[in-house]
């Protein structure tokens, strides 16, 4: 039993390794692809930083930053790479619960659903705040 | 300046800040932020909402290599996660409803805590698993970790409580600045639960992603994160932080670790003063 268990969390701590690496690998291509078309449409611009105005409404969200993906729109790109970095962290809570249903191991199982919907709170509450 | 003149100024400096964080443990995200408001005049909160990603993606890619070794407890850190997350979103919260004039005060005196918690002489107790609390038993956070040599060395956890606490407040912390407040973090594990330090620092690395991610939500739908801005600071971060794994750590990083903290002190001074005169 022991050594089952002990197995199971080698092969899950790889795979969590893996899911982090390329979790952050695709967060990054899909920033570089945006950041790319993004300098090419309004590299010559002048930056606007100095005073905070927010983010509009299309790039705050999930559901509108995937709309303005499928539009193709540089700045909806970029912003959906960092949809991914922020979820593969999520991710890989979802991977633990797995891990710990294997393992018949209640208390963490509590525990990580704990974690997962203090983060989705955070994620999906339009009233946060 | 053009937005590409822009882009690629900070994408260089979020490299070197990237490299420095890496190479000293002491992470990017203490640099970037009074690198872009004081060298570039962008408005807090951009700086904030920038960094925090940047703090996603070098602690996953960071974490990816120690989890794969074994060496993070993944049931101290999930644990420790309950903490972490609520103590992240309310420190979200709180800052959308703080001056930044404050912000940047609070931020200042916090690498100064940073910069002195970093120079602290680090001798270490290491607990045996007869030693761990009660609490720790049941949440069955005592653990071992491979040596040198590759022996696995058991350990003990106790004063779960505190440890537990003061991981709130780190959070909170890194949730209100948009830093990962790692140092912080290792002293609640180190200081209070006993945790190895080789433990306390990958555990702390893994949890750091996590906890980001749960303040992230909130300065996402704030607008605090700008695509074009995350867009150099993300890539620069990452880039920096992978060439500094690569570097083989010896002497002379105790010498740039010294550099380093000289200029955080210095950064710090600047922040605060900057925050006091109303110029953030």
């Amino acid at each position: 039993m022991s050594a089952n268990s002990k197995i199971t969390d080698k092969n899950l701590e790889v795979m969590m390794g893996n899911l982090l690496r390329y979790g952050v690998l695709l967060s990054g291509i899909i920033v570089l692809i945006g950041g790319i078309i993004y300098l090419i449409k309004y590299g010559n611009n002048s930056p606007n930083y100095t005073q905070f105005v927010g983010e509009p409404s299309s790039l705050t969200n999930v559901k509108s930053i995937l709309i303005g993906v499928s539009g193709f729109h540089s700045r909806s790109i970029i912003q959906f790479g960092l949809l991914v970095l922020i979820a593969t962290p999520v991710a890989r809570i979802f991977l633990s619960i797995i891990g710990f249903i294997l393992e018949k191991d209640y208390l963490y199982i509590f525990i990580t659903l704990i974690v997962l919907s203090v983060v989705m709170f955070s994620l999906f509450s339009g009233s946060a705040g | 300046m053009s937005i590409i003149a822009f882009t690629l100024i900070v994408l260089f400096g979020a490299f070197i800040a990237g490299l420095l964080g890496s190479l000293t443990g002491l992470g990017g995200g203490v640099i970037i932020i009074p690198m872009l408001t004081l060298i570039f005049h962008i408005d807090l909160r951009y700086a904030i909402g920038a960094s925090l990603i940047s703090v996603i993606a070098t602690s996953s890619g960071a974490a990816a290599a120690y989890v794969k070794e074994g060496i993070s407890n993944i049931r101290i850190g999930m644990f420790l996660e309950i903490a972490t997350t609520i103590g992240a979103v309310l420190g979200a919260i709180v800052a959308v409803y703080t001056s930044s004039h404050i912000i940047a005060i609070i931020f200042g005196l916090i690498l100064l805590l940073s910069a002195a918690l970093s120079f602290k002489k680090k001798d270490q107790m290491i607990l045996t698993p007869a030693g761990a609390s009660k609490m720790a038993n049941f949440f069955k956070l005592n653990g071992s970790y491979p040596n040198e040599k590759g022996k696995e060395i058991p350990y003990g956890v106790t004063k779960v409580i505190g440890g537990l606490s003061m991981m709130m407040v780190a959070a909170l912390i890194s949730g209100l600045l948009g830093i990962g407040s790692g140092a912080l973090k290792v002293v609640a594990m180190d200081n209070f639960m006993k945790l190895p330090f080789k433990v306390s620092t990958t555990t702390s690395n893994f949890m750091i992603g996590v906890t980001a991610a749960a303040s992230a939500g909130i300065y996402l739908e704030r607008g605090y994160i700008d695509p074009g801005l995350a867009m150099p600071v993300v890539l620069g971060v990452l880039a920096g932080a992978f060439v500094g794994s690569k570097i083989l750590v010896n002497s002379g990083t105790k010498v740039l670790r010294i550099i380093f903290t000289s200029v955080i002190i210095f950064l710090a001074f600047q922040m605060i003063y900057n925050g006091l005169t109303g110029n953030i």
